[in-house]
């Protein structure tokens, strides 16, 4: 556990560092999660050191939006003026994202089985599949 | 009431986090137990529940928010850690990714930029605030992303956060009748689709559904993160700026 805490921390001060020396806009823990990435897909020994207990913090995630959310009490007057643009907003731009997403994907795949799998693509890495069930179970972020 | 005695336990104790983590803990906890009695159904939203209790012990406590917050910042703080852990499940999954990199890479940048840009040129379009529109950028990422990119452009994390939450408690119940209409049947799109709209409370939607369909979410959930990550700091605050002159 204290482990997999000072190895996620580091990875984020890493990550802080990179986005304060080049003058990047994307949050430093971002980075910290592209090179733990990169670290997990490089040196194997490590994930089998931090993914056990990766998943009760993953797990439990939600916990730590608590405080940022009860902001709300105190930014809930400025929305609260604009409540039809961003209920209007969040529900056409998520279904929008939606439709493009699944559209231009079901017209890419059904291009791709026809050109290089002319009798489709069956999925049957079922042990693939459920390793990976376990592994997202206990990471369900929200 | 027991506001006074619970007002001045807290300017006892306000110097440090105890109360204020105990509380949220609590909180947490019982909304947990709550959202188990409604079997996790995506109205029955764990956070927004928390929250509500948290909001409603300050208000009875008539406890500041800003006292609340700089007394829970080792709570906060995690949110960092637990975003760079998003790593592992991505990393697990890459052997899946390789088989349709194609398809899913193009989804992924047309999903990523249509949500992005609708969410902001709507509220614009609505009259909605500078600060509303810089908020709602990223509101397709999960929770700790979007409230980094919405601090790093100008925006209010608390607002981004509200908003996050509702786009992810709509797209897990409005996907499937969406996905329905247009006749996608495929669970590798579905999932990933819902993963890249509705972020995590999509994902543990899917995962509800079946297990394949669980996987693509969670994929399509890290990836957006990432591209979200990249792209709202570069688009938001050019249209943003462009239309707030």
């Amino acid at each position: 556990m204290f482990y997999t805490l000072a190895a996620l921390l580091l990875f984020q001060c890493l990550g802080e560092v990179i986005v304060f020396a080049l003058g990047l806009s994307i949050p430093g823990a971002v980075v910290g999660m592209l090179l733990l990435f990169v670290a997990l897909l490089s040196f194997p020994s490590l994930m089998a050191k931090i993914e056990e207990s990766s998943h009760h913090l993953l797990k439990h995630m939600s916990l730590f939006f608590i405080p940022a959310g009860v902001g709300i009490m105190v930014t809930a007057s400025g929305i609260a003026q604009h409540w039809f643009a961003l209920l209007v907003a969040v529900v056409v731009s998520t279904v929008l994202s939606l439709l493009v997403t699944a559209a231009s994907m079901q017209f890419l795949i059904a291009r791709q089985k026809t050109r290089l799998h002319p009798h489709g693509t069956e999925i049957s890495e079922t042990n693939e599949v459920a390793e990976v069930k376990a592994i997202n179970d206990a990471s369900e972020p929200k | 009431m027991a506001n006074t005695a619970l007002t001045s336990v807290w300017t006892y104790w306000s110097p440090s986090p105890l109360l204020a983590i105990s509380l949220t803990l609590c909180a947490y906890l019982m909304a947990m137990w709550i959202a188990g009695k409604f079997k996790f159904s995506p109205l029955a939203n764990p956070v927004v529940m928390a929250v509500a209790l948290v909001i409603i012990v300050l208000l009875f406590s008539e406890i500041s928010y800003a006292d609340y917050f700089s007394a829970a910042q080792p709570l906060h703080l995690m949110l960092g850690p637990v975003t760079v852990a998003l790593a592992i499940p991505l990393a697990r999954q890459l052997p899946r990714l390789r088989r349709i990199a194609f398809p899913l890479g193009v989804g992924l940048v047309l999903g990523c930029v249509t949500a992005i840009l609708s969410a902001v040129l709507i509220t614009i379009y609505l009259h909605g605030s500078q600060t509303l529109a810089l908020s709602i950028g990223p509101k397709s990422a999960t929770t700790p992303i979007a409230m980094g990119i919405a601090e790093k452009i100008g925006g209010e994390p608390s607002i981004a956060a509200a908003i996050v939450i509702l786009t992810g408690a709509f797209g897990a119940l409005i996907a499937r009748y969406v996905f329905n209409w247009m006749g996608v049947s495929s669970p590798e799109i579905r999932g990933f689709a819902v993963g890249l709209a509705a972020h995590g409370i999509g994902t543990a939607r899917a995962f509800q559904v079946s297990q394949e369909l669980g996987t693509f979410a969670g994929l399509g959930m890290g990836l957006n993160g990432i591209l979200t990550a990249v792209l709202a700091p570069a688009l938001v605050p050019v249209i943003v700026s462009y239309f707030f002159r």
